[in-house]
């Protein structure tokens, strides 16, 4: 099985476009085929990133496993070099995995203009995309592939969007942008002082050979680059708009992975290679992240709109994770990549429902709607258990994202200030509180009470086939991973005490 | 069984997913499985129970030997209880690995938690039964049966935790319960409501609880096992400030939880759940989760607020001012549940006071008892409302004779919570009222027989209301039917005998012996029984009873003091009233704690307390709002907006120059060229 | 004869051809305009390559007429199809590319 361990992460980066160039050749009429072929495509790079967990050595988990490094642009020394760990196995699978679930709820649900054709077509470059961000070993390749998830994001959210799309989709693609070109200079510079891209190498380092306060100045570049694909407050305004005009899928793709790919960066790269400037900017990234928190928890309670709800709340949520980030600890760290992924199945999974809302009573105003529970009892009590969840009860996955973090906060690396964090950490616990507020308070006005005088005759169908096959599984991890979190915790371990042992000195 | 323990909490959490998949097609529509489970729970409740009371009586070598079960082993007297040391039993499993250290889930069974899970299983099984009849004709009979056994696995796990972290996975999920079981019925807007405050306040509290957690997590050096904290905490191992500041965040958790004093306001509300729900969750079991945690952690809270120092400290300030102000908002009540509502307050306060004061084993012990008789209180007031459809007792009246049965285990239940002797309230009372009067904690006394005056006074007028006199309402009565009877009169039973495991008046202290931990436990001092207190807090109940009776049945007092100008004919009135000493208790007495003292404290209630509750919530909104319409959306997005439109500005200026015309291109082009080729001329 | 009477006539018909190209607005007189400039610089290589004996000049002038054929083709089609679309040979009607 050699062969499989060098190749694997190629196949599963590079599978969806292939299914890509295939589905174009079948002429637009055939939606059938074309779905067909969407979903083995998916289910395929599914099947090999499982493939890839399970030849995974749990017990090396610290270092770089299914490891390929070929030269790739030679004249700036830009390799192609992809390899897992600890860390990326994780969100490897969440992205395959949430991409299956997006092909089959989209079986029949493709937004206006019905195009099935062209929208699978973006949902599988952008899993390539998604998929190679997280695999990549090579700052240029890296960068790459975080652009790569751009372009066809933009697309849907443009063309299959809400009424406000064409605003909604510039903005998230210059906001975006932006950022990305302070994240380049970043790199360029790290490559101009040590003469290399190789994201392991310069892990190695840690720092070294990078005067302090260049590491400060390149860390700032990095920091605009992921804290607006995060999004930090106050880079987070292009979040709400793009959520609420993107379609469904879009929706869900952009909260389970798109969100990740800015936290990945930090801790994959602006942490092990810029150690000392990590350091220095520890507090502020904390700062910024309990800010997140209450100020997105805040804006929940404004909305009326339950779309944009959840995706003010995904600020919140992502506060969480960037304040683990910033302790820059074992546990934090740990944390965070839990959070990630809690988030990716939580939100995505509240996106899917809130698409469903939608769809079956042509609004998401929450002031119209009521009495989910009584109309469609099933998917109001998915919405329930969600919202349950998502304010990080015990026993579901959004714990484990949230109390670890708050754990870490107490107790932050050495070198950080310990009552600033320790007022972090408080900050974040009242954030919970107002978590528990807006999604209850959503879930009041959605879910409980009768059901509106205007939508008394409509009829409203249960959840169906597609959603059910979609659906179940994440709610089916949603509930593993918060009783046995070693699923996650077990994986990271390993990969996190080796990159703060090697950045932080243990 | 004491290592197998996490199955008696594993059986209902199963049941619960057996009745939420299959429930809708068994023929009783899934109850069967959920009284099923809570009958195998308890019988390995009682188990455990025995097989611990084997190892306390083996440990200590004493006469005994082998027991035979709780209820018949009480009247035995036991010798000297010794300092033989009985170990929790310890059991755990790998979690996960969380930063390189190995979180363990466990079990940790003691005396405490073998007496809670007794509790906890029998209030929770009688419920279930209960509820068969009660719910009949339910239209979500079986969703209401599968979160009655969530909430028993929950609060099982509570009880059985042998980590803080297990221990905060009971607790949130408890609450999780109380939300979907007061809000059962959420049609309503008035129930959801309910049921989101008093999700959100306990919320509130468990701000305390988790970061109380942590601090101890790091205190301990890095681990949640309970008995390494307590260990820990006794030995002086953890610091001064650690210790105070976890005991003070903890108790943040313990108010919101226990509806203590500020954070009480979300239980009365909470009553708008199904009677059951409200014994179950209100009286027997999840609102003790707070006095579970002070007991559990009691070496944290000892150390910390410096306990064996006597004076003044938080927790026994707290319980003792939610003592008397729950007690005193029972009287305004016209609602019977809410009557209960207080009066379990009242009674929290009680046990948190006594933990305050270093009364552990009396604080656990009234836990124990005040479970069988206020549960039976709630479930009482269940029957009768099944009965005359309405909680309100200016609509009941005279129901004595139509419901015998209810009305003799509401009796019952009734003088057990006023603390009359025999019955269960009087010893576990008399234990508090006496411990804090031997442990320097005098003022805590004077609370103590306040609030059992108090008790005993409103509990007086409510049976009164009920019961007696003629009936007000417009239905005809009948009694409940056998499912409801039988748990009530079980709980009755309880009432009764429950107290005589620590009749320490008749020197029998197996509870103490059984219950009261020997490791890692600091030293309480445990007074010996005294007479006079205890005649004398008798007295005070009685007199309580009399006073109330005096004023509601018999009509004596002056009626509308309030609507009356009295300071006119003060001196004449004083002077012309034969019954000096009558008026001065009743007016000065009952009618200023009934009148402008209850009055106030529910005005307090009402306006302040749930006044500042509501603004915070209406004001969070409004921040909320302006954090989003102004900040948000003007400055931030604003000044987002304003460079995209300076940087389109500048295009347009740019614009004219693109005319689209070649040959106006080729114009600019020659003339540059023609420029660029003189400067090059005239630069030569 | 004198190299400076060649520039001057390679100047006046390049002059024309500047002319011709930015004021008419008749495609095919500014197709053959732009034909007089490639003329003008082909007499320019032309008399330098005579003058200085550099074959190079004449070698140049010959690719100069070559693709000044295959331009002349090009942009003879392009007036055809302009014509055919807007019924004109108007180059003012193209602006298109206006932003």
């Amino acid at each position: 099985m050699n062969w499989f361990d060098s190749w694997a992460l190629t196949l599963v980066t590079f599978i969806p476009i292939v299914g890509m160039v295939v589905m174009l050749i079948i002429p637009r009429k055939e939606e059938y085929s074309i779905k067909v072929v969407a979903l083995l495509t998916t289910v395929v790079t599914f099947g090999v990133s499982v493939a890839i967990a399970a030849r995974f050595d749990y017990d090396a988990g610290g270092g770089l496993q299914f490891d390929v490094d070929k030269p790739w642009i030679d004249t700036i020394s830009s390799r192609y070099h992809v390899g897992i760990d600890g860390i990326s196995l994780p969100l490897l699978l969440l992205t395959t995995f949430i991409t299956v679930a997006c092909v089959i709820y989209s079986w029949n649900h493709f937004p206006k203009p019905h195009t099935p054709k062209a929208f699978l077509a973006l949902i599988l470059v952008l899993e390539t995309g998604m998929v190679g961000t997280f695999i990549a070993q090579d700052l240029i390749l890296f960068f790459v592939f975080f652009e790569i998830v751009l372009l066809p994001m933009f697309f849907m959210i443009g063309v299959w969007g809400g009424p406000n799309r064409s605003y909604a989709s510039i903005k998230f693609f210059l906001f975006t942008m932006f950022g990305s070109a302070f994240m380049l200079l970043g790199f360029l510079a790290i490559f101009w002082q040590t003469g290399t891209f190789d994201i392991p190498e310069l892990s190695a380092m840690a720092g070294d050979g990078i005067v302090g306060s260049t590491q400060n100045l390149i860390f700032a570049g990095l920091f605009l680059g992921f804290a607006i694909k995060v999004p930090m407050f106050p880079f987070h305004t292009w979040l709400p708009d793009a959520h609420t005009e993107a379609p469904t899928v879009g929706s869900v793709l952009l909260a389970a992975v798109l969100l990740k790919l800015g936290t990945y960066g930090f801790v994959r790269i602006a942490l092990p290679v810029l150690p000392d400037a990590a350091i220095d900017w520890a507090p502020w990234l904390g700062l910024l992240a309990v800010i997140g928190i209450i100020y997105g928890a805040l804006a929940c309670l404004a909305q009326s709109d339950m779309k944009r709800l959840i995706a003010f709340s995904s600020v919140a949520h992502m506060g969480f994770v960037m304040l683990g980030i910033a302790t820059l600890t074992d546990i934090g760290i740990n944390a965070a990549v839990f959070g990630m992924v809690a988030h990716g199945l939580i939100t995505g999974m509240l996106f899917f429902l809130a698409g469903s809302v939608g769809e079956r009573y042509g609004t998401r105003e929450m002031s119209r709607l009521g009495g989910l529970l009584t109309q469609t009892p099933r998917l109001g009590w998915i919405l329930g258990f969600l919202a349950m969840a998502s304010l990080g009860l015990p026993g579901l996955a959004g714990f484990w994202g949230e109390f670890p973090a708050i754990l870490a906060a107490y107790n932050p690396l050495d070198a950080l200030p310990l009552e600033t964090f320790r007022s972090y950490m408080v900050i974040a616990a009242v954030g919970t509180v107002l978590a528990a507020g807006y999604l209850l308070w959503m879930l009041q006005r959605v879910a409980m009470g009768k059901v509106k005088p205007e939508f008394e005759q409509t009829d409203v169908h249960d959840i169906n086939t597609a959603e059910w096959i979609a659906w179940s599984p994440i709610l089916l991890f949603v509930l593993a991973l918060g009783v046995y979190p070693d699923i996650i915790f077990g994986v990271t371990n390993d990969a996190v005490a080796q990159l703060t042992a090697t950045a932080f000195g243990g | 069984m004491l290592r197998y323990a996490w199955i008696i909490a594993f059986i209902p959490a199963l049941s619960f997913f057996l009745i939420l998949f299959f429930g809708k097609r068994m023929p009783k529509g899934g109850s069967e499985i959920g009284i099923a489970a809570l009958g195998a729970s308890f019988v390995l409740s009682v188990v455990a129970a025995v097989q611990w009371i084997d190892k306390v009586e083996s440990t200590e070598g004493g006469e005994g030997g082998h027991a035979l079960g709780a209820l018949g082993q009480a009247f035995h007297v036991a010798g000297e209880a010794g300092h033989t040391v009985v170990e929790p039993v310890l059991a755990s499993v790998s979690w996960f690995t969380l930063g390189g250290v190995d979180i363990r889930a466990g079990t940790m069974i003691d005396g405490l938690s073998v007496m809670m899970l007794f509790v906890v299983s029998l209030v929770s099984l009688l419920v279930h039964i209960y509820s068969t009849s009660y719910m009949e004709g339910d239209r979500r009979y079986t969703y209401f049966f599968a979160a009655l056994s969530l909430f028993s696995a929950s609060m099982l796990t509570l009880v059985i935790a042998g980590s803080t972290l297990l221990l905060l996975v009971g607790w949130e999920l408890v609450g999780l319960c109380s939300f979907m079981l007061i809000g059962h019925w959420w049609e309503e807007g008035a129930n959801s409501d309910a049921a989101l405050k008093a999700f959100f306040t306990t919320r509130t509290g468990d701000i305390g609880l988790i970061i109380g957690i942590v601090i101890l997590f790091f205190g301990a050096g890095g681990t949640f096992d309970i008995p390494t904290i307590n260990e820990m905490a006794v030995n002086g191992e953890m610091s001064q400030t650690v210790l105070t500041t976890a005991s003070v965040a903890l108790l943040i958790g313990i108010i919101g939880k226990s509806g203590q004093f500020p954070l009480h306001t979300w239980l009365p509300d909470a009553m708008a759940g199904p009677t059951p729900v409200s014994a179950l969750i209100h009286a027997a079991t999840m609102v003790v989760a707070g006095v579970f945690l002070g007991a559990r952690l009691y070496p944290v809270f000892f150390e910390g607020f410096h306990i064996a120092d006597g004076g003044l400290n938080a927790m026994a300030v707290i319980g003792g001012i939610t003592v008397i102000i729950g007690a005193a908002l029972a009287f305004v009540q016209n609602d019977i549940k809410k009557v209960l509502a207080y009066s379990t307050i009242s009674q929290i306060g009680y046990m948190v006071m006594a933990l305050g004061v270093g009364a552990w084993l009396a604080a656990v012990f009234h836990l124990f008892t005040h479970a069988f008789f206020k549960a039976d209180l709630f479930l009482g007031s269940g029957s009768v409302s099944h009965a005359v459809h309405t909680f309100d007792m200016r609509k009941m009246g005279g129901l004595r004779k139509v419901m015998p049965h209810t009305f003799w285990t509401f009796i019952i239940s009734s003088l057990a919570l006023a603390g009359f002797f025999p019955l269960a309230g009087f010893w576990s009372k008399d234990e508090i009222i006496n411990t804090a009067g031997k442990a320097d904690y005098d003022f805590f006394l004077v609370v103590g027989l306040v609030g059992a005056f108090m008790t005993a006074a409103y509990m007086t007028r409510c049976v009164w209301l009920t019961f007696f006199g003629e009936y007000r309402g417009a239905e005809h009565p009948h009694e409940s039917p056998k499912a409801i009877l039988v748990p009530l009169w079980i709980l009755a039973i309880g009432a009764v005998f429950a107290g005589f495991l620590n009749a320490t008046a008749f020197d029998i202290h197996k509870f103490t012996e059984w219950v009261e931990p020997t490791s890692a436990f600091p030293e309480v001092i445990v007074p010996e029984f005294s007479v006079p207190l205890a005649v004398f807090s008798f007295m005070v109940a009685a007199a309580g009873v009399a006073v109330a009776g005096a004023y509601y049945v018999y009509g004596m007092g002056p009626r509308g003091l309030t609507e009356r100008n009295a300071s006119a004919r003060a001196g004449y009135t004083f002077l012309e009233n034969k019954y000096y000493l009558d008026h001065l208790y009743t007016d000065l007495v009952v009618g200023s704690i009934k009148g402008p003292i209850a009055r106030g404290t529910y005005w307090f209630n009402q306006n302040v307390i749930d006044g500042v509750v509501n603004a915070a919530g209406t004001g969070t909104r409004r921040v909320g709002r302006f954090t989003y319409d102004v900040i948000d959306q003007k400055i931030v997005d604003g000044s987002v907006n304003e460079i995209a439109a300076a940087t389109d500005e500048t295009g347009g200026l740019l614009r004219y120059l693109q005319s689209g015309r070649v040959q106006r291109y080729a114009l600019i082009l020659f003339a540059s060229v023609g420029v660029l080729s003189l400067a090059l001329v005239f630069a030569n | 004869m004198e190299l400076n009477l060649f520039l001057m006539l390679a100047a006046f018909l390049f002059c024309t051809g500047i002319y011709g190209v930015l004021a008419r607005r008749n495609g095919v007189l500014v197709l053959m305009s732009v034909e007089l400039m490639l003329v003008a610089v082909n007499i320019n290589l032309v008399a330098f390559a005579a003058f200085t004996g550099a074959i190079a000049g004449q070698v140049f002038a010959l690719f100069v007429i070559t693709i000044a054929a295959a331009e002349v083709g090009v942009g003879l089609a392009l007036v055809l199809l302009v014509y055919r679309n807007l019924r004109s040979p108007d180059l003012d009607n193209l602006d298109s590319l206006k932003g």
